[in-house]
């Protein structure tokens, strides 16, 4: 049996604790949200101010604010059918850009630039799927597809080649690679290859059917989601059967044991960002070339990509940069990210609130101490136990900001 | 007493020959000869000296390293892709440059210089050529620091030449001037909280995340009392409210710096947003209105042609943002608190074992360093519109960081830095007025590709703080 | 037996002990049991030895002591009054100083900055370096501890940041002292120096506490020693008592401290290094025209004080740094231009120095380190055979006697001596033409040096080249068929094996060997 061996000491190991933490992480990060609405509403911050002569006013016009809130956001996730088939759709491109920013970090890079890598990738794949008419499916959309994913992996691999042979450090030219990509994105728009026909604002034309992913009819699932789940499962097998996996892994807990174990970190490294690259690219084809609503794709425009390359790294912290727990990271994000589209119009809540949410979820699964120390009763667990505190994989093994 | 050691003995001795740099400064007779079976084989070193003479500093011979070899080349090979493009842009020039040094409206009216654009542009291009033949060269060791600077230049008044050339416009040089200054100010302001946080070992990848937050305080303060005083407080408070979420989690609750950094950065962009469509945009005359910060001329001093405006006419931001340049580099070289900061940035083990408190050290100078965030943050309301609007520092924080490493987290290095990007970022809007072939689009660009050219380039070998972003733990 | 067990010297009789007494310190980490019940007194005015070997726990006790850690029970008292210490400062304000085996000294910062940092002279909050400067000066005369209050401690030799170090101590006016290790450094002429300094300071009326696991030193300098053993006291003995004795109690059983080892059958040289300079990336030549040769079957080991380019040697002969100039060649093949993978497809094995950072990966599991740099051997088609992984694993759990809980925990589990076990199992595992060892027993216990030296000799005798690096004379003596000595980038000689310490000590310190003897000579007449 070679089934569970190798990592097996790391993958199994989800003790209890984590998981409640992770749970408590969640609930503080919802009860910060609450307060939030409730102190930015004009209606409701000035009940406040009389909380001692009627407290009911205040407290239930926040209580209604917050619960509408909230149960908007649940309901337009998973409220039915067609609210749960667009959250998988949407989990998809969290899903692809969350793999490749785990994998990044699983050697050791910080990779902010999944942004540009997706922007770039659905460019491309949109180009490739609007340009070129006249091709049978299965042709015209793996064309795409693969089009997309070898833009991501290019972009990624400038970064990476700039990080092995000048040692300059990612987290700084992925986010200028990132603004790069929008900046070139909003220059193609206005070019005849780009701009649909006719048109003065920067819009592409639409893409064709045959580049299109089918779906399920009458629902958003699309067949994305299936490339995402292999993308996953691809990306274990890499980690855990390969060779490069088993490299990429040794150089991303001690650079400089692989170098005198006789691996090429420079090499591994740039490698390792192409195909981070590679997997943000897919969620930008996921983003051309699948129907978020309606049956064709939307074209492209500045905005299409919208922020999946930055949640995506709040999917590949929630999701310990593991792929299983990087697709289900992927399915509550984008859950999140449906049900609030649908609180923002059943519950007037602008949707920036999704981004704070997930923002305080990391922050808090990334100090367990912090949890525990907020609800005492797990406080009172711990007792005997060694804290874990370095629960979000640290990603500075490949040294500081200067290397 | 640096006496390098061994010394060469007595008379001059032959020097090995070492590829690369200068002779170095000494070295030793090579004869070391082979171990025969079981004798005792000696290297003729330097005469016999008493071990208590070795309390003298160790300075081994120099040469060129490997590392700086592939760094020399490699800017050696981006100079000469830069002469290639200034050579292509010569068949491009047509007509003359003409270089505005005074605006319309200035009292003393300087003369517009004329240049024939052909020509100087060939010039920079040869220059640029030359800069790239001594950076490849070996044993050009003393020319090349002359050669960057020629080579910097020369891209300058190429790239200006070509641009100018033929246009109905004039090129303003002091709009170029004043505007590095305004558009460098929240850089400098934001690589010094980086110098705070990192030379205490805190790594700062969250300045982006301090100034917007902090520019958004400084639009709804400004406005609801219709003071910069307090905008520039609110700011302030914000930055620093910002940097103890920073401390928080990194030094007390250890969180990996960098991605903490990231995540906060979210934070801050999806708590303005939210605040700003729930709370501002309903109200914006009332909530985004904030007054502007006005330029202080300083008596006399401004009047001086050309550089008057350009360092006397600034906003008071300006003057706090190059003053305290100054006084970073003061509390970290000439304090106590400086010291103690810069001890538990290097090795705060040493500083524990000394009886200094690392957690509360580092709490002070990332607290400090969001003063410097807040402030450079308000510019981007108070300084420019008086108004909020997503997403409003569009990266600068992250510019500022490019600006704090190429620094090699120096307050004064990194400001210098910092004027740099800002020049960049103006001479891209100043180009764009002048309707050059080259799309705007690209042009905004113009300060991402420069920071990642001189991340990538022209940093080489730099060393931090030897501490920065390891949380300690006892 | 000479060993006297005495009666702690503050008894219950006396009301007001002097001086500083321990009582049942005792601290866990986890289920291990680091210091169990100590008991230990320390008097003004003597040199107090703490023996014990690697791991004993005897950093553990003194950074207790030193406010660094907390004690899980027990107490600790000055002159009869029972203390408290949180942190160092309230350590050293009771008069606790101590000598760290790492320096705690700031790179970065002068000789002054460091004496004075946490104690600095200011007004309103500004340095006052001039007075800083003046103070360190007066306290280097006063001493005898020669330093330059203006040099940068990353330019300064090991031997003179340890003075620096005990400056430190002596600034706060330390009444107890703690030496940790202070001799690992050294050369023994610089380990004489420091005999002295220790004499004089405790002629003063300063406790000593010097902690090794040396029985010579201690032998040489103890008024009292302790012997420690797994965390507990195990005896207590005199400077009358004799090595055997010592290193009895100290391991437990009694060893033997030489190795057995036949003269070497030394063949055709396997390695030829000619005229070697390696510059580090700032451009420092740390390896200066070195030549130099290992023949098959043969050890040379490389001594010299840490840090004057024996570790960078290693490191270029593994091609992990390149070559400025000269030509390192493996039986006639050329390896200069080699990089890492290549270097060791040839057939050359290495033990990293720093075993942590660059001889495993600590998250990895023993199996997957045990393949670390072999692990294309174990895969088909790209896929790695996780079978053939815990297979070989096995096996050399078996063979190297590794002490693990399972093959497939993370190597983060394993003592350092087991560590150091898989390490070598590692690189013993295939063919080797060449091993270069860089200090094989840092940090690992009696019985492990036993075995990892037992092993080491082994692979000569089956006619591989050997390269030891090593700052432990011991070590040196035990495994050496001829030794290269290194000071600041030069070979300064090689001499056979036998050589005498004192000569070799000179010679680390760049004096050449001919005038070495001469100056060894006139140091013996000396005394």
């Amino acid at each position: 049996m070679s089934e569970s061996i190798g990592s097996a000491g790391r993958r199994i190991r989800l003790p209890w604790s984590d998981v409640v933490v992770t749970l408590f992480a969640f609930i503080l990060a919802f009860l910060l949200g609450a307060v939030l609405m409730v102190v930015s509403d004009p209606e409701i911050a000035p009940k406040w101010s009389y909380f001692f002569s009627r407290p009911s006013d205040a407290l239930g016009a926040s209580w209604d604010k917050v619960s509408q809130a909230y149960s908007a956001l649940v309901g337009g996730a998973l409220g039915g059918i067609g609210p749960i088939t667009s959250t998988l759709a949407r989990s998809a491109p969290l899903i692809c850009a969350g793999l490749g920013i785990g994998l990044a970090f699983r050697a050791g890079l910080f990779n902010i630039g999944a942004q540009g890598q997706a922007v770039v990738g659905a460019m491309i794949s949109a180009l490739v799927g609007f340009s070129i008419k006249g091709l049978p499916l299965a042709v015209h959309l793996p064309l795409a597809v693969l089009a997309g994913v070898a833009a991501g992996a290019a972009w990624g691999g400038i970064a990476g080649a700039l990080k092995a042979r000048a040692g300059a450090h990612e987290v700084i030219t992925t986010i200028m690679l990132n603004y790069i990509a929008l900046g070139m994105l909003g220059w193609a728009l206005t070019t005849t290859l780009f701009q649909r026909p006719g048109r003065a604002d920067p819009i592409s034309p639409i893409v064709e059917w045959s580049a299109t992913f089918p779906r399920i009819e009458g629902t958003q699932l699309h067949m994305g989601f299936v490339l995402a789940l292999l993308a996953a499962f691809g990306v274990w097998w890499l980690m855990e059967r390969t060779k490069l996996g088993f490299q990429i892994r040794a150089v991303g807990s001690n650079p400089s044991a692989s170098a005198t174990a006789g691996m090429s970190v420079s090499t591994i490294t740039a490698t390792t960002m192409a195909i981070s690259g590679g997997l943000a690219g897919l969620a930008g084809v996921q983003v051309a070339l699948g129907a978020i609503s309606g049956a064709t794709p939307t074209p492209l425009t500045a905005g299409l990509v919208g922020s999946i390359g930055f949640d995506a790294i709040t999917v590949a912290l929630l999701g310990r940069s593991r792929p299983l727990g990087t697709v289900l990271a992927g399915l509550l994000f984008g859950a999140m990210n449906t049900g609030g589209l649908k609180m923002q119009s059943a519950a007037q809540t602008p949707p920036d609130l999704i981004m704070v949410l997930q923002a305080l979820i990391v922050l808090f699964v990334g100090a367990p101490m912090l949890v525990r120390t907020l609800v005492p009763f797990l406080k009172a667990r711990r007792a005997g136990k060694a804290p874990t505190t370095q629960a979000v994989a640290p990603v500075a093994s490949q040294g500081g900001l200067a290397s | 007493m640096n006496t390098t050691y061994p010394r060469p003995d007595g008379t001059p001795e032959k020097v090995p020959p070492v590829p690369g740099d200068a002779a170095p400064a000494d070295a030793e007779p090579s004869d070391a000869r082979r171990a025969d079976e079981s004798s005792v084989t000696t290297a003729t070193l330097a005469p016999y000296r008493h071990p208590a003479q070795l309390d003298e500093e160790v300075h081994l011979r120099t040469t060129e390293s490997a590392e700086a070899r592939r760094q020399r080349l490699s800017t050696g090979a981006l100079i000469g892709i830069v002469a290639a493009v200034m050579l292509w842009l010569v068949t491009q020039t047509s007509g003359t440059a003409r270089f505005a040094l005074s605006n319309a409206l200035d009292e003393v009216q300087l003369p517009t210089i004329s240049v024939p654009g052909l020509p100087v542009v060939l010039v920079s291009a040869l220059l640029l050529a030359a800069a790239c033949v001594v950076y490849v060269l070996p044993g050009m060791g003393r020319w090349r620091r002359w050669a960057g600077l020629v080579a910097g230049l020369a891209l300058v008044a190429g790239f200006l030449s070509w641009a100018a050339a033929g246009r109905s416009l004039p090129f303003l040089v002091s709009n170029q001037l004043q505007g590095t200054l305004l558009l460098a100010t929240p850089l400098i302001l934001g690589a010094l909280c980086g110098v705070m946080c990192e030379r205490s070992g805190v790594v700062n990848v969250a300045i982006e995340g301090q100034m917007l937050t902090a520019a958004f305080a400084a639009a709804v303060v400004g406005s609801v009392t219709g003071s910069v005083t307090a905008g520039l407080f609110a700011a302030m408070f914000a930055g620093v409210l910002m940097g103890a979420v920073l401390a928080l989690f990194a030094i007390t609750y250890l969180m990996d710096q960098v991605v903490l950094g990231v995540v906060i950065n979210l934070l801050a962009l999806g708590l303005t947003s939210f605040l700003f469509d729930s709370l501002v945009k309903p109200q914006s005359g009332e909530l985004n209105d904030a007054p502007l910060l006005e330029p202080i001329q300083i008596p006399l001093l401004h009047k001086i042609p050309l550089l008057g405006d350009v360092l006397f006419s600034q906003t008071i931001l300006a003057y706090l943002a190059l003053i305290s340049v100054v006084v970073v580099w003061f509390i970290l070289e000439r304090t106590v608190w400086g010291l103690r900061i810069r001890s538990v940035g290097e090795h705060p083990k040493a500083a524990d074992t000394v009886g200094i408190n690392v957690v509360a050290i580092r709490w002070s100078a990332v607290l400090a360093g969001g003063l410097f965030a807040g402030l450079g943050g308000s510019f981007f309301t108070l300084g420019v519109t008086g108004a909020f609007n997503d997403d409003i520092t569009v990266g600068k924080g992250f510019i500022a960081l490019a600006a704090l490493i190429m620094g090699r987290w120096r307050p004064g290095l990194a400001a210098l830095m910092a004027l740099f990007f800002g020049f960049v970022d103006q001479l891209g809007s100043q180009v764009q007025t002048m309707g050059t072939p080259i799309s705007s689009d690209w042009l905004k660009l113009l300060p991402y590709l420069a920071t990642i050219v001189a991340v990538a380039g022209l940093i080489g070998r730099v060393r931090g703080p030897a501490a920065d972003g390891v949380p300690y733990v006892k | 037996m000479s060993t006297t067990t005495t009666a702690p010297i503050g008894s219950a009789a006396d009301p007001a002990p002097q001086g500083l007494s321990l009582r049942g310190i005792t601290k866990r980490f986890g289920t291990l049991t680091a210091n169990d019940h100590i008991d230990l007194d320390i008097v003004p005015g003597r040199i107090h030895c703490l023996l014990g070997e690697n791991g004993a726990g005897k950093s553990t006790l003194m950074n207790i002591l030193y406010g660094l850690l907390d004690a899980d029970e027990g107490t600790i008292s000055i002159d009869g009054v029972e203390q408290h210490f949180r942190n160092p400062r309230q350590s050293m304000a009771a008069g606790i100083g101590m000598v760290h085996q790492h320096f705690m000294l700031v790179d970065v910062f002068t000789v002054a900055e460091n004496i004075i940092l946490g104690r600095e002279q200011a007004t309103g909050g500004l340095l006052n370096m001039r007075q800083a400067r003046q103070k360190v000066l007066e306290l280097s005369n006063r001493y005898r501890l020669r330093v330059q209050p203006d040099s940068r401690i990353e330019h300064l030799p090991v031997g003179v940041q340890q003075r620096v170090e005990i400056l430190k101590a002596l600034a706060n006016d330390a009444k107890y002292l703690i030496f940790d290790e202070p001799t690992a450094v050294l050369t023994p002429q610089e380990i004489d120096e420091l005999m002295t300094v220790m004499r004089s300071l405790r002629d003063e009326g300063r406790a000593i506490v010097f902690i090794t696991h040396k029985l010579r030193e201690v032998l040489a300098i103890a008024d009292d020693i302790t012997v420690i053993r797994r965390g507990k006291v195990v005896g207590q003995a005199d400077a009358s008592a004799s090595e055997g004795d010592l290193a009895e109690m100290m391991v437990g059983r009694s060893v033997n401290l030489q190795v057995d080892k036949s003269p070497a059958e030394a063949g055709e040289p396997t390695l030829v290094v000619e005229n070697l300079t390696v510059a580090d990336a700032s451009g420092q030549v740390v390896v200066d025209d070195v030549s130099l040769d290992v023949r098959a079957g043969e050890i040379l080991c490389v001594a010299g004080v840490q840090g004057n380019g024996q570790t960078e040697l290693a490191e270029v002969l593994l091609g992990l740094r390149p070559v400025l100039k000269g030509r390192v060649e493996l039986q006639g093949r050329d390896l200069t231009k080699l990089g890492t993978r290549e270097t060791i497809a040839a057939g050359v094995g290495f033990v990293p120095e720093d075993r942590q950072h660059d001889g495993y990966v600590s998250t990895f599991t023993v199996a997957e380190n045990l393949v670390l740099n072999q692990v294309g051997g174990f895969t088909r088609r790209g896929n790695l055979r996780w079978d053939q992984i815990k297979a070989n694993a096995r096996a050399k759990v078996d063979e190297f006697d590794i002490r693990t809980q399972g093959i497939d925990l993370p190597l983060s589990s394993l003592s350092g001596g087991n560590a150091q076990k898989v390490v070598l199992a590692r690189e013993l595992s295939r063919p080797l033409k060449l091993l270069v060892a860089s200090q094989p027993t840092r940090g690992v216990d009696v019985g492990a040096i036993e075995f990892l030296h037992k092993r080491i000799i082994e692979e000569r005798d089956r006619g591989t080249a050997v390269l030891i690096v090593s700052t432990e004379l011991d070590e040196i003596e035990a495994l050496a068929d001829r030794i290269a000595v290194m000071n600041r980038g030069h070979v300064v000689g090689i001499v056979p094996a036998g050589t005498p310490r004192d000569v070799l000590g000179l010679m680390m310190a760049g004096i050449p060997y001919d005038e070495a003897v001469v100056a060894a000579e006139e140091g013996a007449g000396d005394e």
